[in-house]
C-alpha cells in the first residue's frame, strides 16, 4: 500500500513538471531571473548526484588508484572535452572504468 | 521537401542509441537494486513504467533502503526531476500545435536523454513539420530499452544476489558527466557546478537526500549571482585588467631585477 502510493505520488510530480509547460502551451511567463536560474538546474543537480559516486565511493574523498570511479571519470571528462561527442565520451568512460576494475582484481 | 512521420520517427529512435547504450547498464543495476532495498518486484518495474525518471528512481531506492517515508521521497523527486520543467520551456514552442494528446505524450518521457537528442534535432534542421515523430521515435526506443533493462536486471538481481558490487552504477555517473560537459562554456556555470559538487560532498551524510537538495540550491543561487555580477561590473573587463597590471608588475620587478 505504501509502495503503490509513493510510486503514485512520484509518478504525478514527475509527469506534472514535464507536462505543466505543454499543457499550458506557452501561456506560463516566467520571469527573467527565474529563466537565467533555472538555466543552472540540471547541470547543477546532475554534478551534485555524481561528485559523491565518483570522488568518495567508500564515503571519504579517494583520489588514490585504487579508485576506479576517479581515474575512469577524468579520463571521460578529457575525451568529452575534447571531442564533444556523448556516446565517446560514455563508451570510454565504461571501457577505462572496466579496465581499472579488472586489473585492480 | 520535408521528411516522412516514419522516417523521422527511426531518425529520432537512432538519434537515441548513444543514450541508450548509457542507459542500459544503469537499468540493469536499478533492477538489480530493488530486491535489496525493499522495493517489491512490481514496485520496481511499476516505478520505471510510470515514473520513468532514472536518476530519481535510484535515489528513491537509496533513500527506501535507509527506511526512509514516502513523502520525503516524493518531494525529494520533485527537487531532483524539477530539471526537466526547464527542458519542457525549451521545447514548449515546437509542440504548442499539437494536440494535448500528443503533448502529454511527450511530456511524459521527457527525460535528459530524449531532451538532448530531440533539442539538437530542433536546433539543427529547419524542417519540422513531422519532427514530433522524430520525438516519439526517441521516446518509444529509450522507453523501451528502459523496461527492457530494469525486467533484466530484476532477473539478474535474482540469480547473482552480489551484482550490486559490480559497479556498474558507474554508468549512470558517466552519463551525467557527458550531459554535463556541454553546459561548461561560462565561468558561471562552472562556479555553479563545482560549488554544488562540492555541497554534495561536504554534506553526503546529512539524511534524506537533504545534501544533494542543499547542493542544488546552492549550486544556483552561486551560479545565478556569478552571471549577475558578470553581467553587472563587467568582470571580462576586470579580469583582463587584472591580467594586465599583473603583467605589468612581473615586467616592472623583472626590469627591476635586471638593473641590480
Amino acid at each position: 500500500m505504501n509502495e503503490t502510493m509513493m510510486i503514485a505520488g512520484m509518478a504525478f510530480v514527475t509527469f506534472g513538471i514535464r507536462y505543466v509547460m505543454f499543457a499550458m502551451a506557452g501561456r506560463i511567463r516566467f520571469a527573467l531571473w527565474f529563466k537565467q536560474a533555472l538555466g543552472y538546474v540540471p547541470p547543477v543537480v546532475l554534478s551534485a548526484i555524481i561528485a559523491p559516486l565518483i570522488l568518495m565511493p567508500q564515503g571519504y574523498i579517494d583520489l588514490s588508484l585504487a579508485n576506479p570511479y576517479f581515474w575512469a571519470a577524468l579520463v571521460a571528462a578529457g575525451v568529452g572535452f575534447w571531442r564533444q561527442h556523448l556516446l565517446t565520451t560514455i563508451v570510454v568512460g565504461l571501457v577505462c572504468f572496466v579496465l581499472l576494475k579488472w586489473t585492480m582484481m | 521537401m520535408p521528411s516522412s512521420k516514419f522516417t523521422e520517427f527511426i531518425n529520432g529512435a537512432k538519434a537515441t542509441i548513444p543514450m541508450i547504450i548509457g542507459a542500459i547498464p544503469f537499468g540493469i543495476i536499478f533492477g538489480t537494486l530493488a530486491e535489496p532495498s525493499g522495493l517489491s518486484i512490481w514496485g520496481a518495474m511499476a516505478m520505471s513504467l510510470f515514473v520513468y525518471a532514472g536518476s530519481s528512481q535510484f535515489i528513491a531506492v537509496g533513500l527506501l533502503a535507509t527506511g526512509v517515508g514516502p513523502v520525503i521521497i516524493i518531494a525529494t523527486t520533485f527537487v531532483v526531476n524539477l530539471r526537466h520543467l526547464l527542458y519542457a520551456t525549451a521545447l514548449v514552442g515546437k509542440v504548442s500545435h499539437l494536440s494535448q494528446g500528443w503533448r502529454a505524450l511527450l511530456a511524459f518521457g521527457l527525460t535528459d536523454e530524449s531532451f538532448a537528442v530531440v533539442n539538437s534535432r530542433y536546433l539543427g534542421r529547419s524542417d519540422t513539420v513531422y519532427a514530433h515523430w522524430f520525438f516519439l521515435g526517441s521516446i518509444v526506443a529509450m522507453y523501451s530499452n528502459w523496461q527492457l533493462c530494469t525486467w533484466l536486471g530484476i532477473g539478474l538481481g535474482e540469480l547473482f544476489p552480489n551484482m550490486t558490487n559490480w559497479g556498474l552504477d558507474f554508468a549512470m555517473s558517466v552519463t551525467f558527466l557527458g550531459i554535463i560537459i556541454p553546459y561548461l562554456r561560462n565561468k558561471p556555470m562552472w562556479l555553479a557546478v563545482i560549488s554544488a559538487a562540492a555541497f554534495a560532498m561536504v554534506l553526503q551524510d546529512l539524511p534524506n537526500q537533504l545534501g544533494l537538495v542543499i547542493a542544488a540550491l546552492s549550486g544556483i543561487c552561486i551560479g545565478y549571482a556569478s552571471q549577475q555580477i558578470e553581467v553587472r561590473i563587467g568582470l571580462h573587463k576586470a579580469t583582463s585588467g587584472v591580467i594586465k597590471a599583473t603583467s605589468d608588475v612581473i615586467k616592472s620587478t623583472s626590469a627591476n631585477k635586471g638593473s641590480q
